[in-house]
């Protein structure tokens, strides 16, 4: 598989793996079906996300995706996390192979996934777009 | 660069390299007797010489005549030739093809794109090892089934097929029979005459031969099309100048695999076996494909909660070159078509690794691959969402 060494750091090293007890988001998306699912914890203090973890299952440039995906938003308002493009985290990964593009979308939905979560949670009106 | 570093080959039935008496044989057809097999001249008798030795070689192989060999270019047009040159010469007879469900996609996509053609073709089932049913093959067959093709050994979980009994039930109801041993020359003694064969697909590169280079077999008297037009070669059925370095070093290959079968074999099954008793230790992890009707070489396990290209990158990382019956680096994401069809549930399908072994493997290196491997399935175990509690160590 031609994936960029950065890529390759993240998927062999990832950051933020593993998950959160009493999270205040859980956003879970893929199914085992395709072979992909993405599962992303959220902390949230004053608006900001406090902590983010992530378990995946799937290809390497599944896990890479969801280890850059939670650096980039960690520290970052929900407003500022919710417009993290798919495409960022690729560019941030240095790109992804074309057939690999759907794992960074799979981390952008699991980011609003958990993020809709805690507005839910919260009693608020989930976010659309 | 010490032993422990280096690199343990695995994915045997993926590629083989090839061996030095087959380089041997076929460098000086690349330098000095570079003619042409058509040309008249003393240099051109050399190459045909050349040629015509090493289909004795594959005839032998087989138990097949000389004049039964043609060579081609691999496994892929092998297939292709069989089944698209047995349905177009007899499609007056019958447009009905048997075939089954876990067939190389040589030869399943043949079938699929003569369907499109106007050919029937039923893909038989396989039980959970993977096996062919006598009795639903009998079943299949109809008045205007006009070719049977089965593999002698699948390529992702080596089970091996009962060709012999195929073979018989295809004699006994006048159908071709074509059998993809692709993955068996080598590993699985044949004899064409013995085993009904009509058709045979064999490729160079599986059996330490150059790649890009196989044959055909075809039973004298069979009424089949030619797929290249062209030149007169191979008696007029396969247009094309002969690729004479690597048929040189196909017979070499072949020779020297079929004649030390029984010697390899012995050492592989060990191999393997270590290896599938150690892979079994590690926490639901199971066996695909037949547990002793499956090839010498051949090792298919699925991890649970895993999926197979971060297990083959991580090996990778380690030195350990694998593969995985899961098409996650396919455009499809389908998973694999032998393993779904084998009945392993979708939901962990996508865990699968093939390991491969070959003349290079030693008990060290299965050793070392039991060394790493549970670690690694550890460390993407504690990273799945699927992984329930018991099974993480994180």
């Amino acid at each position: 598989m031609d994936y960029s060494a950065k890529v390759m750091d993240h998927f062999t090293n990832p950051r933020n793996m593993g998950s959160i007890e009493n999270s205040d988001g859980i956003g879970e998306v893929g199914n085992a079906k395709c072979g992909d699912i993405m599962k992303i914890f959220l902390k949230i203090e004053a608006d900001r996300i406090a902590d983010v973890k992530f378990q995946t299952f799937g290809c390497g440039a599944a896990i890479a995706s969801s280890s850059m995906a939670t650096e980039l938003i960690k520290g970052k308002t929900l407003e500022e996390a919710w417009r993290l493009s798919n495409k960022a985290v690729a560019e941030a990964l240095d790109g992804l192979p074309p057939i690999k593009m759907h794992c960074s979308m799979l981390a952008e939905e699991a980011i609003h996934e958990a993020i809709n979560d805690y507005l839910k949670k919260k009693g608020l009106e989930p976010w659309t777009e | 660069m010490t032993v422990e570093n280096t690199a343990i080959y695995m994915d045997n039935s993926a590629t083989t390299p090839v061996r030095k008496e087959v380089a041997e044989e076929l460098i000086p057809y690349l330098i000095e007797n570079f003619g042409n097999p058509s040309s008249i001249y003393d240099l051109g008798k050399t190459s045909k010489d050349a040629v015509e030795n090493a289909r004795k070689k594959v005839a032998s192989a087989i138990g097949a005549e000389e004049n039964e060999i043609f060579f081609t270019s691999g496994g892929t047009e092998s297939d292709n030739w069989a089944i698209k040159g047995i349905a177009f010469a007899n499609r007056n007879k019958g447009k009905h093809i048997i075939t089954s469900s876990i067939e190389h996609h040589a030869v399943l996509h043949t079938c699929e794109w003569l369907e499109g053609q106007g050919f029937e073709v039923t893909y038989l089932p396989v039980d959970k090892y993977g096996m062919v049913s006598p009795e639903d093959l009998k079943n299949a067959i109809q008045d205007d089934t006009i070719l049977i093709s089965i593999m002698l050994a699948n390529n992702e979980i080596g089970t091996i097929q009962p060709v012999e009994e195929i073979g018989k039930i295809a004699r006994e109801n006048r159908v071709y029979f074509h059998t993809d041993a692709v993955q068996a020359i080598g590993h699985v003694p044949i004899d064409v005459q013995k085993m009904n064969i009509d058709l045979l697909s064999l490729s160079g590169h599986k059996f330490q031969g150059p790649k890009g280079c196989g044959a055909l077999y075809i039973r004298k008297g069979t009424k089949i099309e030619t797929l290249l037009h062209g030149g007169a070669q191979e008696r007029k059925r396969r247009a094309g100048t002969e690729n004479v370095p690597a048929i040189a070093g196909l017979g070499k290959a072949i020779e020297l695999a079929t004649s030390e079968i029984e010697e390899s074999n012995k050492t592989l099954l060990a191999l393997r076996e270590r290896l599938i008793k150690g892979l079994l230790k590690i926490p639901k992890t199971h066996l695909n494909g037949h547990p002793t009707q499956r090839l010498a070489n051949n090792v298919n396990v699925t991890f649970e909660y895993i999926e197979g290209e971060s297990l083959l990158l991580l090996l990778n990382a380690k030195g350990i070159y694998a593969s995985t019956g899961s098409a996650c680096n396919s455009s499809s994401l389908e998973p694999s078509h032998v393993l779904t069809a084998c009945g392993v549930p979708h939901e962990i399908v996508h865990g699968s690794l093939r390991l491969s072994l070959g003349k290079m493997n030693t008990e060290k290196d299965v050793d070392r691959v039991l060394a790493i491997l549970p670690e690694i399935v550890q460390k993407l175990r504690n990273m799945s969402p699927l992984t329930p509690k018991e099974n993480r160590t994180l």
